[in-house]
């Protein structure tokens, strides 16, 4: 009988202690740099660790050297370069889902087995601050040379660059953002789908209003969604999310938000969530979207031109049927700079620290932020508009190279002109949680069922959940 | 005389038929969404996104293909099995023996045992989530099974209905019985106790079965990064936060389908079993 | 419990030894018990009184604060928001579930009401408990979205207009979730109250008969009166997981508890809120709602004990 009171007086006791010990055990500061950490990387390790949230870097993998994809049609199954497994973990971005597990797994990282590290980890801009001045992250330079990224557009740089001068983290890509308009449409109800008498509709934000009544009025959408034109008024703010804690809403974003509204009401858009609006656009009734280069391959469906053409089989094992309806295969889109110039996303590779894959990195790094050739691949395979400022100009001056989605025309100049724009001064490492949640709470207001300030309300209760350091 | 007799059976007769229209009713309600969903699930993607037609189409077999390929159903569907399965036969098999001990063996704070367990019956397991995890994330048991499944061997509602039973099922003389003939407790407990108890576990078995099968919450704080480790209910969260561009109708149903369809199944054919069950323990307490 | 004490007699010789072994079978549950569940219970009430998040990559705290984590749930109108949204949503289901089984469950125990397809019926409106809620939610979300097999037929037959969506308005949002939940529960009430009812002295019909009563009077003064402890537990229980309530929320609308109206989330659920922290990674928030939510399930499961107490002793 004693016996066994001991026993649960004990278990009890080791319960509490348990618990207690857990509060107190020393999680703090895991992450916070003090010096930069130059961390030189072996070779040695059998799998390469990609952590990823959609399929992008894996397409763009297949560009490689020296990569070979297990099956080709689902490039996140992985493959193999040499000897070394390359190994991508997916998880959606949405609600900083990718953030939040990255994290956590990046917390285990010192603890976890060779093979089972992260080596490579991707970010977007809206968070990408968060890992550079952290221990997380390596100098990328130890892959790559100075010499090597001298072309890159020089903002993708500044942003990874932590306090010490280090650079942690390198993109293929560079985001620049462009309107894009319908050119059936703009011949219909503007009289002429010239690039720069298009602009003149939509050169400010009144105009681009009056347009959107003309469309509304022979039928058509103006934009897919309401928060098609997001990014274009939350890149061209004067504040930054946060400041020392504080939560601001900068007035463009109201701007957006009654802007948006005014083409709801007047019938110029009908979507209010954002991805779910896309496929208006595609379908050939709605007149523009805003966007960077990689919209037209990830989001517009494009399918290239040649009707003909064996397109494979889905990730389905389905052929895949050509959409002859599809505005992009028709080549019927054009591009102008549309009322201000703005970038949208970008995503950059940061070698994890603790990666024993130097090699294998070193060799994805050099083909996709490097090699002109195989970024100009990019861009003539997707597209895309890449990091290399030198390749890129030369091409906008090509008259050879012409965009098969955009009618024919070469956007590139544009993309160039508007890539030497971008600033992401502003950026903080709450923005992925701030812009989502902003364009959510919105949705009510466009909607008629409550006002500006009572979604404005929402958005400060959701991010104050999702961000609990936040002061209003 | 007759006459309040005729009445009597004018009445019970309408209000036979009034039974049977709400029952009929009440049966369509329950399955409707059974054969909407079956007839989704023949019906293509594209087909879908134009409209959906009452009928049985033809695309069943590519559905079932897509949502094999690229859902990786049968995985999440053979990890489901697994943790189901396991949680299954450890929470029957130390119900029974927790069961046992406070039904056969008398000794201090028996009563007081008894109680707590059935003071702890009501905790939901939400409320202690955050630790729970917590403590996995310690011991470096996250995205692993252990968690999932070794809690099952204290399952306080399981133990409940095991014990109402063993109350009617077990009778003590034979637990003497079996010690005169030199048996010791645990070759007793398991050659004697467990089969007589078998229609209380079967029973029990198939409740722990599809409530883990069903089981959302705490798997999904558990299972995050390694899809390959999914169940079929975290992979039936996935989809609604897919991809747009991915979003295929005709695969989200059949996924849904699958994810359903074994339950359904075990439902059937033990049916007679399952409902008698229930209320075998339920209110006798 | 007092029979088993008598059956074996601590008299007799050997018996002490034999009962150790009580101990050592309560062995396995309480060690699991203890870990996977005191000891989580413990620090979830541990972490309440901390602060404690995480901030970028760092963490923030733990700092001891007393109640703060609690004072300031109760400042803010969520709590009372989601508890209400909870509420109303089980309400939606809870109400028809009671009236529907208490219907069914009495023509199902009625020997003289000769039913025929009893078990079929009994086999049918038992199947929803036993789907997974999730998939059961994500069904009705692929039904019931704009674009959903049911919002087009009822479009196509001109009940609502071409643009209706169900999970816009608030009322239609919440009686989706409503409805499931009384899909997925009224059959395991009937034949909850099936038992009840059926546990009954039959010759209290019998006598009630005998002096003329009719089926409506041997209902209301025989059965009802009866059956109230068991409509105690139904209802109790039934409220406790009520309060439980996620899966189906969750999935119909993402985890974001939409529509937004009147400054609220309406469909936004206790369990939804405590999963918000939970992803957020703060501790203290998520653990003092943990200890709110684990306090008001206890009040409700004494009660429930209570009930069940008080049954045992009255037949005894």
């Amino acid at each position: 009988m004693k016996n066994f009171k001991k026993l649960a007086s004990g278990a009890l006791a080791l319960a509490m202690a348990g618990s207690m010990f857990a509060g107190c055990s020393p999680k703090t500061d895991s992450g916070a740099t003090t010096a930069a950490n130059k961390g030189t990387a072996a070779s040695t390790g059998k799998v390469l660790n990609i952590w990823c949230w959609n399929d992008e870097f894996a397409t763009r993998m297949l560009l490689v050297d020296g990569y070979t994809p297990t099956n080709k049609d689902k490039p996140l199954e992985g493959g193999k370069i040499g000897e070394v497994t390359v190994k991508f973990t997916q998880v959606a971005n949405t609600d900083n889902a990718y953030q939040d597990t990255l994290d956590k797994a990046l917390d285990k990282q010192a603890t976890a087995a060779a093979d089972d590290k992260i080596d490579l980890f991707l970010v977007e801009a809206d968070y990408a601050l968060k890992y550079v001045d952290t221990n997380y992250t390596v100098d990328v330079t130890q892959f790559v040379s100075k010499d090597d990224i001298a072309n890159q557009y020089k903002y993708t740089q500044e942003i990874m660059t932590d306090s010490n001068g280090v650079l942690k983290g390198l993109s293929w890509q560079a985001c620049p953002g462009l309107l894009f308009y319908n050119r059936e449409i703009a011949k219909e109800v503007l009289g002429s789908d010239d690039p720069a008498t298009v602009q003149t509709y939509v050169s400010d934000w009144s105009k681009f209003q009056d347009t959107a009544k003309k469309m509304v009025d022979k039928g058509y959408l103006m934009e897919p969604s309401v928060n098609d034109s997001y990014r274009v008024y939350s890149n061209n703010v004067t504040k930054k999310w946060v400041v020392d804690k504080k939560i601001q809403i900068d007035d463009n974003l109201k701007a957006w938000a009654e802007a948006s509204k005014a083409i709801y009401d007047m019938g110029g858009t009908k979507n209010v969530d954002l991805w779910g609006g896309y496929s208006n656009a595609t379908d050939g009734g709605c007149f523009c979207v805003f966007g960077p280069a990689w919209l037209i391959n990830f989001c517009l469906g494009y399918q290239g031109n040649d009707p003909t053409a064996d397109l494979g089989v889905d990730d389905d094992g389905n052929k895949i049927v050509y959409n002859t309806s599809n505005v992009c295969n028709k080549g019927a889109w054009g591009a102008c700079v549309g009322p201000q110039s703005f970038y949208w996303g970008g995503t950059w590779m940061c070698a994890a620290s603790g990666t024993d894959n130097a090699s294998e990195i070193t060799k994805i790094m050099k083909s996709l932020t490097c090699d002109a050739d195989t970024m100009k691949k990019i861009v003539t395979t997707y597209d895309d508009f890449v990091n290399n400022q030198a390749a890129m100009e030369a091409m906008a001056a090509d008259t050879t190279y012409s965009s098969y989605v955009l009618g024919g025309m070469n956007p590139l100049g544009l993309y160039a002109e508007g890539a030497k724009k971008i600033s992401l001064s502003n950026l903080t490492i709450y923005d992925q949680g701030c812009n989502e949640t902003f364009q959510t709470a919105m949705e009510a207001y466009f909607e008629g069922k409550a006002t500006y300030d009572e979604c404005l309300e929402a958005f400060y209760t959701s991010i104050q959940t999702k961000y609990p350091g936040l002061e209003r | 005389m007759s006459n309040t007799i005729t009445k009597k059976g004018d009445s019970t007769k309408s209000r036979l038929v009034f039974a049977y229209v709400v029952l009929c009713f009440l049966t369509v309600l329950c399955l409707i969404w059974f054969v909407l969903l079956f007839m989704s699930t023949t019906q293509s993607g594209s087909e879908l996104n134009v409209r959906f037609q009452l009928k049985i189409g033809s695309s069943f077999m590519t559905n079932l293909k897509n949502s094999i390929n690229s859902q990786n159903i049968l995985r999440g569907m053979l990890n489901s099995v697994i943790i189901s399965g396991s949680c299954a036969l450890l929470s029957t098999y130390f119900s029974t023996l927790t069961a046992y001990a406070i039904h056969a063996y008398d000794f201090r704070f028996k009563g007081a045992i008894f109680t707590f367990i059935l003071a702890v019956m009501m905790i939901p397991s939400q409320v202690t989530v955050l630790g729970f995890v917590d403590l996995l994330d310690k011991l470096h048991l996250t995205e692993n099974y252990t968690g999932l499944i070794v809690p099952s061997i204290a399952a306080p509602v399981t133990f409940y209905y095991i014990k109402q039973y063993m109350e009617s099922a077990l009778p003590l003389s034979l637990v003497e019985a079996a010690r005169i003939d030199g048996s010791g407790e645990i070759r007793t407990f398991n050659s004697i106790v467990l089969p007589l108890m078998k229609p209380a576990i079967a029973v029990q078995a198939i409740f722990a079965f599809v409530g883990q099968w069903n089981n959302f919450f705490v798997p999904s704080q558990v299972i995050i990064e390694r899809r390959d480790l999914k169940t079929v209910a975290l992979l039936i969260a996935d989809l609604r936060s897919m991809d747009f561009k991915n979003f295929d109708l005709g695969q989200v149903n059949m996924t849904i389908f699958l994810s359903i369809f074994p339950t359904v199944l075990i439902y059937l054919i033990l049916s007679k079993h399952i409902v008698g069950g229930l209320a075998l323990g339920s209110v006798k307490g | 419990m007092a029979q088993n004490s008598s059956t074996t007699s601590p008299k007799k010789k050997g018996a002490v030894s034999y009962n150790k072994w009580g101990y050592i079978f309560l062995i396995p549950f309480f060690v699991t018990y203890i870990i996977f569940n005191l000891v989580p219970l413990f620090s979830t009430i541990y972490y309440s009184f901390f602060k404690y998040y995480r901030e970028g990559l760092n963490w923030i705290g733990p700092e001891f604060i007393g109640f703060d984590n609690y004072v300031k749930l109760f400042s803010d109108s969520r709590i009372f928001d989601y508890g209400i949204n909870t509420l109303i949503m089980w309400v939606i289901g809870f109400v028809p579930q009671i009236l529907v089984s208490l219907l069914l469950a009495s023509w199902f125990s009625d020997t003289r009401f000769k039913l025929k397809g009893a078990r079929f019926f009994k086999t049918v409106i038992y199947l929803p408990n036993l789907i997974m809620a999730a998939a059961f939610a994500m069904l009705f979300y692929s039904l019931f979205n704009a674009k959903g097999a049911i919002t087009q037929l009822v479009q196509s037959w001109g009940w609502v207009d071409s643009n209706f969506d169900f999970f816009k308005p608030v009322w239609s949002a919440r009686i989706l979730v409503g409805l499931m939940n009384f899909l997925m529960w009224f059959g395991n009430t009937t034949i909850l109250l099936m038992a009840g009812i059926m546990g009954i002295d039959v010759s209290l019909y019998e006598a009630a008969e005998v002096d003329g009563a009719n089926s409506k009077q041997r209902f209301w003064q025989i059965t009802m009166p009866l059956l109230k402890p068991i409509f105690v537990y139904v209802f109790v229980t039934s409220l406790i997981g009520g309060i439980q309530m996620f899966d189906v929320p969750a999935i119909l609308t993402q985890y974001k508890g939409t529509p937004f109206a009147g400054g609220k989330f309406t469909t936004m659920t206790l369990i939804m809120y405590l999963r918000q922290t939970l992803t957020s990674r703060d501790y203290g928030t998520s653990g003092a709602l943990s200890v709110i939510l684990f306090f008001i399930t206890a009040v409700l499961s004494l009660l429930v004990y209570r009930v069940m107490y008080s049954k045992k002793s009255r037949e005894a």
